[in-house]
């Protein structure tokens, strides 16, 4: 792990203030080496949107430091090293497919052709080319989340920090957005951090898997998931994935005393 | 998020700032007096046309008319059979709008056939067809109450169909499965989602209430309320501008403490519920 | 084209028997004729005074475009000037929504007063008052009731105020902005109706129907007042096309292209 991208160094983030004062993340520490795939998974509260979020600059850490790219993370964020996916596509109705796609650019300032095509690339990316002029509530729910994908990444981020991007979506169309991501990294290269529920979710995507415990939320383990790489439909067979998902879900279980299985029932 | 103090106090500073306002025009471009002369002349910032603050506040205790009781009891009387008018005109519209909104949500057909025909009425200038209705009602302040109905039933009937229609279709279905009757869902579950719509539509048709109540004055010689006495001030502008002032400031009052009024029902009878984003 | 007649048929219904019973009615009960003119008397007196009427509806329609236009531009303007200002918007909304509920035709003397009664801006200045509180109190919502997750997404993009505002705020706003115009684009016709009650030029809606009621013409009052909820529907249904041209990705949109 020399080439880090996210360095995460002691941090701490409290909220609220006096007598509301909620820890909600303590003395995390977190390395994510260049073109990795790190899933967070926890159970709810356990604060890894929070840690996303720190990641992405959208709120600050109470206590430590997070460099991304050898710079503070709000560095980070003025030079447009993030592409963010949140759990909603967060799309605006009143652009259309392309136009959306086009927003980060227009923001970044690139030309308006350089923009049409970057965007045009970006579809074909995640396979919705033909579907440029239309508006997102025209689209499946599914779809709309390729549209926030590709939107995510047309000014080619050095990290795409996702936020329970399937979550909202049913197995099937989950299962086939995992290796339609899984191509896209592979495509770009691009270093990943993914939030989820879903423990096969976590296993089946990451390179590494960093499990964490509830309030406050903390870094219990960081399992490297050695599955071979490329990931496909056989990976699911494979004993060593169900192994892995044993893992995973030991470690959490074994800080949830009392309440077995809870973040597979979170995720369901 | 209801704070009454900081809506008050900050409805009370910008109340301030315009009187401050309009006494700085009056400085730049009113009448001159033996104090001091204006840099400029303008029509609007006249006594006649803007009138001093202190002359309006004056006007309030002065008499309304030769011996008579003070202009301010005069005009909170007024405000009073206004407001009678309003409320019996709120509540026959309220009722009605309510009453049309539930036949509609359960027949489509009276939903087609009527529904544009609320929206086209209010589209009649009330003002002209006032007369006729007060002299269908045989004057009194019944007719102008039925007259401000027509403006307030419109607002309940568009926001009644919509809450009706706002619960979640998976309660009507759970309503379905205890086999309840269509009485039992509108009373468990449509009128409890609506209540929301239902106090937005409320506010709106206090302060329409209160205009059909003045607007039904005009028309139909009815002297004893605020559209009376606007009507009659305004005849006597030239000797008298604060008192046309005085009469707006109440009817003023008056709309607005209809407004708030419902509000804090609204805020009482919602106690810890969410606000649908949209009404 | 069944479907058509489904959905239109009982409006058209209504209106034809709703019609026939007044006309019937009228005539059958001997109801006179300043009680309720028969549909038939309007529509000759409409027919005989058609050119009348059109001078003095345009007249009226003058005025409420006019007030619509001043009161709608003075309006937005205000709302996006405040809605910078989080505590400026904040501390404006509560006055806003009183001035709201303040009858605001008990201004229309004074406006009457200021700008002369056979100036058609004393009526314009009524209608421009009337539209200001619903029209600035819907574009301040719009522009400040935007999607959290919209504003983080922009965040994560280091976008700055001035492309939040103009990439997300705006066009969040268009919906309110229109809803607040159709509502005010009847409400202006009539405003201006009312500010005509208390004076004003003879050739305009308001004086003529009071006009032609005073001297017991009631056919041709009715004639106008027919002639005024045409011209507001009108008026709103143009307002309709343009938010349909201007914002097609709106839900009101949708619901039309899907029936």
């Amino acid at each position: 792990m020399t080439l880090s991208v996210v360095r995460v160094r002691g941090v701490d983030k409290v909220f609220g203030a006096g007598a509301d004062k909620t820890p909600a993340l303590e003395k995390i520490d977190l390395e994510i080496p260049k073109g990795a795939f790190v899933s967070l998974i926890g159970p709810s509260g356990c604060g890894k949107s929070t840690l996303l979020r720190l990641i992405g600059d959208l709120t600050q850490p109470t206590a430590g430091m997070i460099e991304v790219n050898g710079k503070t993370a709000h560095r980070a964020r003025l030079d447009r090293d993030y592409g963010m996916v949140f759990q909603a596509p967060v799309l605006f109705d009143w652009r259309t497919v392309q136009g959306n796609v086009e927003l980060p650019l227009e923001v970044s300032a690139k030309n308006k052709s350089a923009r049409a095509d970057r965007a045009k690339a970006m579809l074909a990316l995640v396979e919705l080319t033909g579907f440029e002029r239309r508006y997102p509530w025209q689209l499946s729910g599914g779809m709309q989340q390729r549209v926030a994908i590709a939107r995510a990444l047309s000014f080619e981020p050095a990290i795409l920090l996702m936020d329970e991007p399937f979550g909202a979506l049913d197995e099937m169309t989950r299962e086939r957005l995992n290796l339609e991501l899984l191509r896209i990294w592979k495509q770009t290269g691009t270093t990943i951090v993914f939030v989820t529920h879903s423990i096969p979710e976590a296993v089946f995507l990451s390179t590494h898997v960093a499990v964490m415990s509830a309030r406050p939320g903390r870094i219990i383990e960081v399992i490297s998931v050695e599955l071979p790489q490329p990931r496909n439909d056989l990976t699911r067979e494979d004993e060593r994935y169900f192994g892995f998902i044993t893992r995973v879900r030991e470690r959490l279980r074994g800080h949830e005393v009392g309440k077995p299985g809870a973040a597979e029932v979170a995720a369901s | 998020m209801f704070r009454p103090a900081r809506s008050v106090l900050s409805f009370l500073v910008v109340i301030s700032a315009l009187t401050v306002l309009w006494e700085v025009v009056k400085l730049l471009g009113g009448d001159p007096s033996e104090a001091w002369t204006p840099p400029f002349q303008w029509t609007v910032a006249s006594d006649l046309n803007m009138p001093h603050v202190w002359d309006i506040a004056a006007s309030f205790v002065e008499p309304a008319q030769r011996n008579g009781p003070p202009l301010g009891l005069v005009l909170v009387n007024a405000g009073i059979f206004t407001f009678r008018e309003a409320f019996g005109g709120f509540v026959f519209g309220a009722l009605l709008g309510l009453a049309l909104a539930i036949v509609f949500v359960h027949s489509q057909l009276l939903e087609r056939a009527l529904v544009p025909y609320v929206v086209a009425s209010q589209t009649v200038p009330i003002i002209a067809i006032a007369p006729v209705v007060v002299i269908w009602l045989r004057g009194g302040w019944l007719a102008v109450a039925v007259i401000s109905a027509y403006l307030t039933f419109f607002p309940v009937t568009i926001a009644g169909l919509r809450g009706l229609r706002s619960p979640d279709p998976r309660a009507l279905e759970l309503m379905r499965s205890y086999a309840s009757s269509s009485r039992d869902v509108l009373v468990k579950v449509r009128l409890p989602a609506a209540a929301p719509y239902l106090f937005a539509a409320f506010k709106v048709a206090a302060t329409a209430s209160v205009v059909g109540a003045i607007i039904g004055e005009l028309p139909s010689g009815i002297r004893d309320g605020l559209g009376g006495a606007i009507l009659n001030f305004n005849q006597f502008y030239v000797s008298g501008p604060p008192k046309l002032w005085a009469a707006i400031i109440v009817a003023a009052v008056v709309g607005i403490g209809f407004f708030a009024l419902v509000r804090v029902a609204e805020v009482l009878f919602l106690r810890g519920r969410a606000a649908p984003s949209d009404a | 084209m069944t479907r058509r007649i489904r959905y239109y048929g009982p409006a058209v219904a209504v209106f034809v028997g709703v019609l026939g019973l007044w006309e019937l009615a009228v005539r059958a009960l001997g109801i006179q004729q300043f009680l309720l003119p028969p549909p038939s008397s309007i529509g000759s007196a409409f027919a005989e005074h058609f050119d009348e009427l059109i001078t003095v509806g345009r007249n009226t329609l003058v005025e409420a475009v006019g007030g619509l236009l001043i009161g709608g531009v003075t309006a937005l303007v205000v709302a996006f000037a405040t809605a910078r200002w989080a505590t400026a918007s904040r501390a404006l909304l509560p006055f806003a929504i009183a001035a709201n509920s303040v009858p605001i035709i008990a201004f229309a003397p004074i406006m009457n007063n200021w700008f002369g009664i056979l100036n058609p801006l004393s009526k314009m200045m009524v209608v421009a008052v009337l539209v200001f509180f619903p029209i600035m109190i819907n574009t301040l919502r719009g522009l400040t009731l935007v999607d959290q997750a919209s504003l983080e997404l922009m965040r994560s993009y280091a976008a700055n105020e001035l492309a939040i505002f103009a990439k997300v705020r705006v066009p969040n706003a268009l919906p309110y902005i229109f809803t607040a115009f159709k509502v005010s684009a009847t409400l202006s016709l009539i405003g201006a109706i009312v500010a005509e009650y208390f004076g004003g030029s003879r050739s305009a809606l308001g004086q003529f129907i009071i006009t032609e009621a005073a001297f017991f013409r009631f056919a041709n009052a009715w004639a106008a007042i027919v002639v005024a909820s045409v011209v507001s529907i009108a008026f709103f249904l143009i307002i309709v096309a343009i938010e349909r041209v201007a914002i097609p990705w709106h839900s009101s949109a949708r619901i039309a292209d899907s029936s």
